[in-house]
């Protein structure tokens, strides 16, 4: 069972073991495993080997960048110099901004989310008139691409041009309008996901269950609280696990509407700007290992705390 | 059981008109500025009093423009095209066939498709560089790839358990090898998720910016969405949000139009891949 059937091994039990003790359909059982699990291991071959290459050898080199003083401007002062970057970034007034900026997008935009998308899941399941028409419509904000809807979100909050701006204001110049403003397009966008995915969860109550509390005398809202959210729990969670390592990594949208100013900066967008502005590849690099460590620890805390059955966990054991 | 009576229709209705409001009210006044002339552009007002096209032949007669839909059509095709036909055989492995290691692949797709691409992005600048894959095609399709395919692996393999395989079972009996039943049987049947796959795929590919804006430099692969923030005007003096909106629009609607048709089978797509655990 744990050995990797090589194609060598594979050969070897195509011939047959004249051992007696196998009778012939056993035998060609066997060969049937053994082929199966080499196509099985061929079939996932170009994949694994992508996503290896491409994800994880990168982020052990951003491990290994971290760990030494590599500026592109100062190509001869390269050396290693163990943690020092992290020190670096961990005592720096910018770091901690973006972090705390990125926090506060990342949880409000999360539940916001979850609420409204919540909203909307339990219009696209229960109303009774134009259904296909709104469950189409509902799919427009998901399929504009992000930089789009960012251009209109700014356009519609710029100075004289925009239809919601009050005249005499910029909100896009002050900092807590301008972490409205990167919300609201965060939210507008990503309901739909939301949505879709607890609409799903929607679709499995079991009507009769509802039919029965409603016999008993419990209204709508109670019907919600007692039998829907609890059963529909797994698709709240990974919905919402997804949306928050999602939201975390919010650069589009604040690279377009503020470009990080007045402090708007996300830890993406840190991170990116120390790379591509500053050529610091050791800091920038120290950042994307502190990003990437803070998604881990969110994650964990989801499945840990809340357990969140991570998506496709069950695929495993399917025969 | 249910009466549905006239208020109950009527309040739906508003409902719904909510829902409309809150999808179509940026779609339609990004339009609404793509059709706003000079003069008329900044005057907030959320219609357009006098539509003219002269933002759309500005962009259709801008060099750099033109080379960046290339750019975001053939880079997003040939990674949607290798990112399927990899994730297609990953997937089928992993819904149909026994073998070792399944469940850190799984582990490892999901890893990857909720990891932060920024972390990626400082890697791949410095190896790229190395490599001469910076500022080329094969320098953004190979990291689109690799972010498509969990995606793929999840939503083709939740495609796949719907698929009666007793006809695979019968194809075997009839002699034909798990490779032979594979492709003959089983892909024609897999081909509506596939094709849903794909268009998923597509547009997490069309919906990149970080990776266009960090890996490219000129407008030799910059696609788009990256292109059109370093948009200019004419001149240095001229706004370019007429251009943007028209680019934004010329981006979106095709996409909008696509997903509209097939709204059915991306539904299905979207969710069945995350929920089912």
């Amino acid at each position: 069972m744990t050995t990797t059937p090589t194609p060598a091994a594979a050969e070897q039990a195509t011939q047959p073991v004249d051992d007696g003790s196998l009778d012939i359909a056993r035998q060609r059982f066997t060969d049937a495993k053994k082929a199966e699990r080499k196509l099985g291991l061929l079939l996932v071959a170009p994949a694994v080997t992508v996503m290896l290459a491409v994800a994880a050898y990168p982020i052990l080199y951003a491990f290994w960048l971290s760990l030494n003083r590599a500026d592109l401007r100062r190509p001869n002062d390269n050396q290693f110099i163990w943690f020092e970057n992290y020190v670096t970034v961990l005592s720096s007034p910018i770091w901690w901004t973006a972090f705390g900026v990125t926090m506060f997008i990342t949880i409000v935009s999360a539940s916001l989310e979850l609420v409204f998308g919540m909203i909307l899941a339990v219009i696209m399941h229960r109303t009774i008139v134009g259904r296909g028409l709104v469950r189409t419509s509902a799919l427009v904000p998901y399929s504009i691409v992000t930089v789009v809807a960012a251009f209109s979100w700014r356009f519609a909050w710029t100075e004289d041009l925009g239809y919601l701006t009050p005249s005499g204001s910029a909100p896009l110049t002050e900092f807590w309008p301008s972490i409205w403003i990167i919300i609201l397009a965060e939210v507008w966008k990503t309901i739909p996901f939301m949505a879709l995915l607890l609409m799903a969860g929607l679709a499995l109550v079991p009507e009769d269950l509802l039919k029965a509390a409603s016999m008993d005398g419990a209204n709508a809202w109670k019907r919600f609280w007692a039998i829907t959210v609890p059963l529909i729990k797994p698709a709240i969670l990974v919905a919402l696990l997804f949306r928050t390592l999602d939201a975390f990594r919010v650069f589009d949208n604040i690279y377009i509407l503020t470009n990080g100013a007045n402090q708007t900066s996300s830890v993406s967008m840190v991170a990116y700007s120390n790379l591509i502005r500053g050529l610091n590849l050791g800091i920038g690099s120290t950042m994307a290992v502190l990003i990437f460590i803070t998604t881990g620890i969110i994650a964990f805390i989801f499945i840990k705390a809340f357990g969140a059955a991570a998506p496709g966990a069950d695929q495993g054991g399917r025969k | 059981m249910q009466t549905e009576t006239t208020n109950r229709k009527l309040m739906w209705w508003g409902v719904n008109v909510l829902v409309l409001l809150y999808a179509f009210v940026p779609v339609v006044w990004i339009i609404s500025l793509s059709l706003k002339d000079d003069a008329t552009l900044n005057d907030g007002n959320y219609l357009p009093v006098s539509p003219s096209g002269d933002n759309y032949a500005a962009i259709f007669t801008n060099p750099e423009f033109l080379r960046a839909l290339v750019n975001s059509i053939g880079i997003c095709a040939i990674a949607t095209f290798i990112a399927l036909v990899f994730g297609t055989m990953a997937a089928y492995a992993i819904a149909r066939l026994d073998f070792p290691g399944k469940a850190t692949i799984i582990a490892v797709s999901l890893l990857i498709s909720m990891f932060p691409q920024i972390a990626l992005v400082t890697p791949l600048f410095k190896i790229e560089t190395a490599l001469g894959l910076f500022d080329t095609w094969p320098g953004l399709i190979i990291p689109y790839i690799t972010f498509a395919l969990p995606l793929a692996i999840y939503t083709l393999s939740a495609f796949f358990r719907e698929i009666p395989w007793d006809l695979e079972k019968a194809a075997k009996m009839d002699g034909a090898t798990p490779f032979q039943a594979f492709r003959q049987v089983i892909t024609p049947l897999a081909m509506p998720g596939v094709f849903t796959t794909a268009i998923l795929v597509f547009i997490a590919c069309w919906n990149d910016f970080l990776f266009a804006l960090s890996l490219t430099s000129t407008s030799a692969a910059r696609t788009v969405p990256a292109a059109m923030s370093y948009f200019t005007g004419a001149t240095t003096f001229e706004k370019p949000t007429g251009p943007i909106a028209a680019a934004a629009v010329v981006i979106t609607i095709p996409l909008v139009i696509v997903v509209l048709l097939f709204q059915r089978r991306i539904v299905a797509g979207l969710t069945s891949g995350a929920v089912k655990g």
